[in-house]
């Protein structure tokens, strides 16, 4: 078996700031990974049926426009839906620290914030991913 | 039939995801599975595209299949980035052209790493082909690597191929002779809103003067703008021209045999390799032997000749 960690990398809404995302995606695919990247202006149903077909192993989802709690949790409440509970959902952006606890509540296992070394997440998702 | 074949028969895309993971990972379970599914192969029309970094491949992607979809075809896309050497991994950005096609259930679109293959291709791209014909997809659509000179394998896998060309390459079209700018059953002179059309298209044709003399065939040379959805209904119109042409002249069967016999040797050549480098018995052998190389104590071919005859007898 060859297992590679595949890894969705998308922008929900309307923020067209994708620096944070394309660092990321790189580091991700430096340590190994696949990583799937979709550009900018994603919906949530997008982003989730991305997911399927690719059969990706984790959904990173970078926001810097605020509106985390209502996207960030779409996305997490379609994967539900759509039965892809053995995904590891992670987000990154501008999100106060009052809201990381909800968001870890609607499943959205990481969080991470401005300044988070890139082999943070790395480590994050290789300990965490579900697969 | 195991569920998850059925499935995937039915066009279940978690079933069809599910399975490209499998065989992309040489996971065992992968081989009973496609062996339900084959039976039902052979009906997709299958497309290669191929072309230079940035000659706009994905762009003319979304547009050919925007085009299908007016048709009523299904269409499924094999997107194929390279995988870095160093560390294994792969940044695949091809949906990026294709965002619109995300949520039309009609479309199916796999981004894949060549993981090591040569060619343009990725290893499993065989199996995925057969995964989203059984699937019931009528189109599918295999993007190259952007490729330089040698990465020719596509014809191998396509029943059509299309090479991109861009206008502006110069003299270096007349590098691309031997490798690329022979295997095209359509080229496709992009970006044609740029200056110089006229001269690459020109270029073409007196290569294609060249290489079709004594054939019944002439391939075509189409100029598109891909961005603006400009050439394409006419490059629809040569693929069916192209189809009806290999059904015609048993070219077809010609065609899908080369596919077939590509595959087995692909297989082959996998289970070989991993039988050779990845099972016990071999492994540590294969390491003394790579350190009697390196002390100049035996040369590589009589190692080889060691390995084989023990595979051998």
């Amino acid at each position: 078996m060859e297992k590679k960690i595949r890894v969705l990398v998308a922008k929900p809404g309307l923020d067209g700031h994708d620096r944070g995302a394309k660092v990321v995606a790189r580091a991700l695919r430096d340590a190994g990974m696949e990583v799937i990247y979709t550009g900018l202006h994603q919906t949530a149903e997008m982003v989730v049926e991305t997911a399927i077909q690719e059969d990706v192993d984790v959904v990173g989802l970078s926001l810097l426009s605020g509106a985390h709690m209502t996207l960030f949790v779409d996305v997490a409440r379609l994967m539900k839906k759509k039965g892809l509970d053995d995904v590891l959902l992670v987000g990154g952006g501008i999100i106060p620290e009052e809201d990381i606890s909800k968001l870890h509540k609607e499943g959205i296992a990481g969080v991470f914030g401005p300044g988070t070394p890139c082999e943070d997440i790395v480590k994050f998702i290789k300990e965490n991913v579900k697969k | 039939m195991k569920d998850i074949a059925k499935k995937v028969l039915s066009g279940d895309s978690h079933a069809i995801a599910r399975l490209i993971t499998l065989a992309e990972n040489n996971d065992p379970s992968a081989i009973a599975y496609m062996k339900d599914i084959h039976p039902h192969t052979g009906k997709a029309h299958v497309i290669g595209i191929t072309g230079v970094m940035g000659s706009g491949k994905s762009t003319l992607i979304y547009e050919l299949t925007r085009q299908y979809r007016k048709h009523g075809k299904n269409v499924g896309i094999i997107a194929i980035d390279p995988t870095s050497p160093f560390s294994g991994g792969a940044l695949l950005g091809d949906r990026v052209r294709m965002m619109e096609l995300a949520m039309d259930e009609g479309v199916f679109i796999r981004s894949m790493g060549t993981r090591g293959m040569l060619g343009g291709l990725a290893s499993a791209v065989y199996d995925v082909v057969e995964i989203l014909d059984a699937s019931g997809k009528d189109v599918i659509i295999v993007e190259t690597v952007g490729v330089g000179q040698a990465e020719v394998d596509v014809i191998k896998i396509a029943d059509t191929t299309l090479v991109i060309i861009v206008p502006g390459l110069g003299d270096s079209i007349q590098t691309l002779k031997a490798g690329v700018m022979e295997i095209a059953d359509i080229y496709i002179v992009n970006k044609a809103d740029r200056d110089g059309v006229e001269q690459t298209v020109a270029e073409i044709e007196s290569l294609v003067d060249i290489s079709c003399s004594g054939k019944d065939r002439v391939t075509p040379i189409l100029t598109t703008i891909a961005k603006q959805g400009k050439g394409i209904k006419e490059l629809i119109k040569e693929i069916e021209n192209h189809e009806k042409y290999l059904k015609k002249t048993k070219e077809f069967d010609v065609q899908r045999r080369i596919r077939y016999e590509t595959e087995l040797i692909e297989i082959i050549r996998k289970r070989l390799m991993n039988f050779i480098f990845d099972e016990e018995q071999f492994k540590y052998r294969v390491e003394s032997l790579i350190d009697q190389i390196s002390k100049k104590e035996i040369d590589p071919h009589s190692a080889a000749k060691e390995i084989l005859s023990k595979i051998l007898k």
